[in-house]
Formats: structure tokens, sequence, C-alpha cells
């Protein structure tokens, strides 16, 4: 499929302080629907802002990220809140799972502030579940999973309402290497289905097993696989 | 993009939104994984309601309960005593003073008690001056009517045997004399005569003397042990409306040559006096339930602050997935809300299974005024909504990324 998920225009974040912290510098970049797309760097290379800003969870100094051919940077912080819920689904290095609520209801979150009945939610946490290989594990709690359990379900959690794009941080950070591998692995596969994701890590041979690698320094672009095959 | 069809796609926009089901779902969620949290922050509340529902449904049922004897008994009763103070003369009323009330056209009954200067006991063997506080007085016949008073066994003198030395006892007086019932004919020992007893009064609540008298008919008295009987205290039962006009005229009514020599008195004032007194205790104990309940109040904003904190993590999380400011804020107030409705329901619970058990004890009819669950209902949910605000203001203004930072 065709078409831009997430575009990024001379983005440029700066943290007040003496001096300012200039996190990201004058970026821009463009994300295809049905992208595998890894972000990598060393630890203060601006992920983290990189992640912050993609996922409108902080805005940018100046330029503009288009999301799905919205600009975010006219729109109020309800509305951005709005383009997140619908557009995109988050997965984190702690999982940030619920708790005392089950795998379901986890996976159901994702489709609760769409407005979406509760029977509905369920039903399509029920499809998310099964599709990243947890369809018997509905009722678990996340303290009854193991640690690969748990991201598959922030996974599906971050499938369920169908995002264009899914930002995935440091996803096998908190993982042994084996879960890890099979959660890598997930993304792949989900990959191959048509899910555009966003994999920002540090570890360069997660990033180097995607077909697309964005490589940051001290908060610039130093090198983009893309770019260079077009260039 | 995948290829499966969403049925939910349709309804899905740009904008983020709650609906009103899982507002409460979602502020319910927080306290589902932390019961016992949730439990004890919610406990102080419910003592504070507890405690002004009991207070409030314990008065209002005892109060019920004097008023119903008030009632019964009649606000309308006056008392009229021969002045007992210094230089108040001989304590005793003219001779002639009971007929002259009775003839105020306002005065609906009257009847006169007059002390014998005599001693009761047991048997002759008792030792004299051991009489319990037991006096002797002379009774109208139609004592018993005007203080709307009844007999426990037997019956009250009547006219037909005023002549013939024959006793009733007071309630209290019964018991010091160890007189339980009459199914065996019981003579008490008045003077240097065994007297029968006829009959054993009810308590009188508007005139406790007459519990501790053993009462005997004019008649007999005139005619065993006094030369002339003069009354002390005459009951004069009003016509309701009509009080105050008359207690006005008793005074000289009843001795024309010193009327300031007469006491006047409302006994029925006495239990309203008891009523407001007890009120006035409602007033400490509701004031020490509104200061749990703002205890409790302050419990449950420490623990919506603990829970902001603790909760950085899922408030960034929700922040991702979509929720606004005002859906987090309304989490957190809801939260509270819930913790204050379970206490303040508990507590009215509480507050009225103890009105409850306590009035049927004292066999009170059981009376809970709305005001008081409702009301203390009302106040846990206000208490609740202020102790949340501001833990949820906070919550609110958290930044996503900020939040997500925290690992939990």
């Amino acid at each position: 499929m065709s078409g831009t998920a997430l575009e990024l225009t001379s983005v440029t974040k700066q943290y007040p302080g003496t001096p300012p912290v200039i996190a990201l510098d004058n970026a821009s970049l463009t994300i295809q629907h049905g992208e595998m797309v890894a972000v990598v760097g060393p630890s203060g290379s601006g992920k983290s802002t990189m992640l912050h800003i993609m996922g409108t969870l902080d805005r940018p100094t100046s330029g503009i990220v288009r999301i799905d051919g919205i600009d975010t940077s006219t729109v109020s912080d309800k509305q951005l809140t709005g383009i997140r819920a619908a557009k995109i689904g988050f997965v984190f290095q702690q999982f940030h799972l619920l708790s005392g609520t089950t795998a379901l209801e986890n996976v159901a979150n994702g489709l609760l502030y769409v407005g979406v009945a509760p029977a509905t939610r369920r039903a399509a946490a029920r499809r998310a579940l099964e599709r990243v290989g947890l369809g018997h594990r509905l009722d678990h709690q996340p303290n009854k999973l193991s640690g690969g359990e748990r991201q598959r379900v922030a996974i599906a959690r971050a499938l369920v309402h169908e995002p264009t794009f899914v930002l995935a941080d440091e996803p096998t950070g908190n993982l042994d290497s084996k879960s890890g591998a099979s959660v890598t692995e997930l993304l792949h596969e989900l990959h191959v289905e048509g899910t555009t994701i966003v994999l920002i890590t540090h570890d360069r041979g997660i990033a180097e097993s995607l077909p697309r690698q964005v490589n940051l320094l001290d908060g610039r672009i130093v090198q983009d696989t893309t770019a260079e095959v077009v260039a | 993009m995948t290829t499966h069809t969403a049925p939910h796609r349709a309804s899905m926009g740009t904008h983020s939104k709650l609906r009103a089901g899982d507002v409460a779902r979602v502020g319910a969620s927080g306290l589902r994984s932390r019961k016992i949290r949730a439990a004890l922050s919610a406990l102080g509340i419910a003592i504070g309601i507890a405690a002004m529902v009991g207070v409030l449904g314990l008065s209002e049922s005892s109060k019920s309960d004097l008023l119903a004897e008030l009632d019964e008994l009649g606000t309308n009763l006056l008392t009229v005593q021969a002045g007992t103070g210094f230089g108040a003369g001989d304590g005793a009323l003219p001779d002639e003073s009971d007929e002259m009330i009775a003839r105020i056209g306002t005065v609906s009954g009257t009847a006169a008690v007059s002390p014998i200067d005599t001693k009761v006991y047991r048997n002759e063997f008792v030792p004299p001056g051991e009489t319990g506080g037991i006096t002797v007085a002379a009774a109208d016949p139609n004592l018993l009517d005007t203080l709307h008073g009844s007999v426990a066994d037997g019956v009250f003198l009547d006219e037909t045997n005023t002549d013939y030395p024959l006793a009733v006892v007071g309630s209290v007086a019964a018991e010091r004399l160890g007189i339980t019932n009459l199914d065996e004919p019981v003579l008490v020992y008045i003077g240097d005569q065994y007297v029968e007893v006829v009959g054993i009064l009810n308590e009188f609540p508007l005139a406790p003397d007459l519990d501790r008298s053993v009462m005997i008919s004019e008649g007999a008295a005139e005619a065993f042990y006094a030369d002339d009987v003069v009354p002390s205290t005459i009951y004069v039962r009003v016509q309701p409306d009509r009080i105050d006009e008359t207690r006005d005229v008793l005074p000289a009514t009843a001795d024309p040559e010193d009327p300031a020599e007469v006491e006047v008195s409302r006994p029925s004032d006495l239990i309203e006096a008891q009523a407001a007194a007890e009120s006035a205790f409602d007033a400490l104990f509701l004031g020490l339930g509104a200061v749990a309940l703002l205890v409790g109040g302050i419990g449950i904003a420490n623990v919506m602050v603990i829970a902001v904190i603790e909760r950085r993590g899922e408030i960034g999380l929700r922040r991702a997935i979509g929720a606004t400011r005002a859906h987090i804020r309304h989490q957190f107030l809801t939260e509270a809300l819930i913790l204050a409705a379970l206490g303040g329901a508990a507590g009215v619970a509480i507050g009225v299974g103890v009105t409850v058990a306590y009035a049927t004890s004292q066999d009170w009819a059981v009376i809970i005024p709305p005001q008081a669950t409702v009301g203390g209902f009302a106040a846990a949910l206000a208490i609740g909504a202020i102790a949340g605000l501001y833990p949820a203001m906070r919550a609110a203004k958290l930044p996503p990324t900020e939040a997500l930072r925290a690992t939990a």
C-alpha cells in the first residue's frame, strides 16, 4: 500500500537550559504505509525525543510532523490526543500493562478512548491476541504471563485499533534474548501482513534485521538506508 | 495496512472520546486491584458518616419517645404547691383551695394531695425511722385521672372506700416495701395499725414524688391520722389552649390572702428540657462525626496523591492510547468519588444498623431522619469530590512524556 504514514519535515526539538539542549536537529524523515523502519542510535542520540515527537506525545520546537497527511502542529492538545488514539499504536519497553486486569481487557483498552462499545472492544481484542499467538491466554493477568507474553499483549494492544503505524520503543529491552528474538520475529510477521512499524532501538543487531534503518547521532539523522538507495 | 475488515473502524474519527459507562469502569479499575487500600481509605468516611447518622437517628428516636410520652401525659398539667422556701409559711395551701381552683372555667380537673405526718413500714417489727424515704399522703380519688396515671395491680382509691383505711402504693414505694403483686392480701403498717394495700400504681412521670408515696383516702386520713388534712399540692388539668392565662390566675385563686406563697409549675417542661438537653449532646457528637468525616476526606486525598505518583506509568499509557487530560482528571476524580461513596454507603448502613439495634433494645420507635441518610451520603460525596480534586488535577497535568518515563 502506498501513501505517507508519517512525515517529519525539518523537525528540531530544543529543551530549555543553559546552554539549551538540542535533542533533535533539523530531522526530516518520511515513512510510507507498510514500511518497517528501525530508528537506531546510542543513548543520548535523540531516540527518546524522536519517539515522543513521532508519537505526538511532545511537540517539536520547530518543523512539521504529519501523520496520515494531517499536520499536527496546528491542532489542539485534545485533537492531538484523538490522533494518537486513532492512528498510533505504542509498544513500550516496560510493557505498561495494567495489573489486576486480564490480557483481554488490557488489549481492549487500546480501543477505550475512541468510544467503541465494550463488546466490540473485547471482540477486537480477542482477534488481536490471536494474531500475536496468545489466543490461549485471554483471561490471564499480566503477573501470570512471561515477559515475552507480556510484550505480545502490549503489541496486541497497539494493534487492536488498527493504527496507521506501530511505534515500538525498545520492545525487547526488558526481555531475555530468546523472548526478545521471538518478539522481533512477531514484529516481522506483522510487517509482512502489512502493518507499518517504527522500531526504536539502540541495538544495532536488531536494527540491521529490518529493511530500513535511520541512524541517529547527537540529534541528527546521520544515515537513512532508504534515502541512500533513493539517492 | 491490514486487509481484514474491522466493524469499529466506522465509528473512529480522530476525536478522543470515553463512553459514560467507561468513565465509571475506568474509575473503578484502579480500586479493583488495590482492594484493601481502598477499603481502609473508605473507612474514615464510613466512621464519620456512621457517627452522624447514628447520632441523628438515635436522638430522633429517643426524642420521639419522650415526645410520645409527653403526648400521652399531656402538656396541660399544672402543679400548684405551697411555697417551701425560707419564710414561706407552713407548706400548706388553704383547705378550700382545691374547690376554688376547680371553679376556674378553664380548669378541667383537679386533684389534691395532702401530706400526713406519720410513717409507713412493711410491718410493726421494722425499726422506727427506717422508712426508706417513703411518705404517707392523702389523695383525691380522681388523682389517677388527673395525672393520666394507671394501676399496675389492684384498684385506686375510690369514693366508696374513703372512710375505711385502705392504701395504694406508688411504684417506687411498692418496690421498697417489697410488694410485687396483690395476689395474696398485703398489709402495710401505717402509724400504729395495719392497712390493706388495694392497689399498686404505675410510674407518674409528671409527678415522681407520688412514686415514693403510700396514699390513703382523705376521709381515712382524717378519721385515723390527722385532725385536719390540708393539701400541699394540687394537680390541675387545664384546657390545652388556655394554659398561660390559667397559670396567671392560679396563685391568687389557691391562696387569695398570700398568692406569693404559691408556686405554680408545669411538670412537662422538665421532659421538654430533657429533650433539649439531649439535643445539646447531639451537637457535640455531630461535631465529632464531622471531624471523623474530615479526617476521612484527608485520608482519601492522601491515598489519591500516592496513587497518582505510583501510577504515573498508567497515566502515561492512557495518554498514549488516547486519553485526554480531562479523561485522566475524570478518572481520578471518579476513583475518589467511588471511594467516598463506598465509605458513605457503609457509614449510612452502620449508622442505621446501630440506630435500629439500640432503639429496638430501648423499645423506642425507630426514626431515621432522611436528612441524615441522604445528607450523610451527599456529604460523603462532597468530601470525596473535594479530596479527589487536587490529585486529579495533578494527574491530568502530568505531561505524557514524563509519565511514561516512570518504570512501572
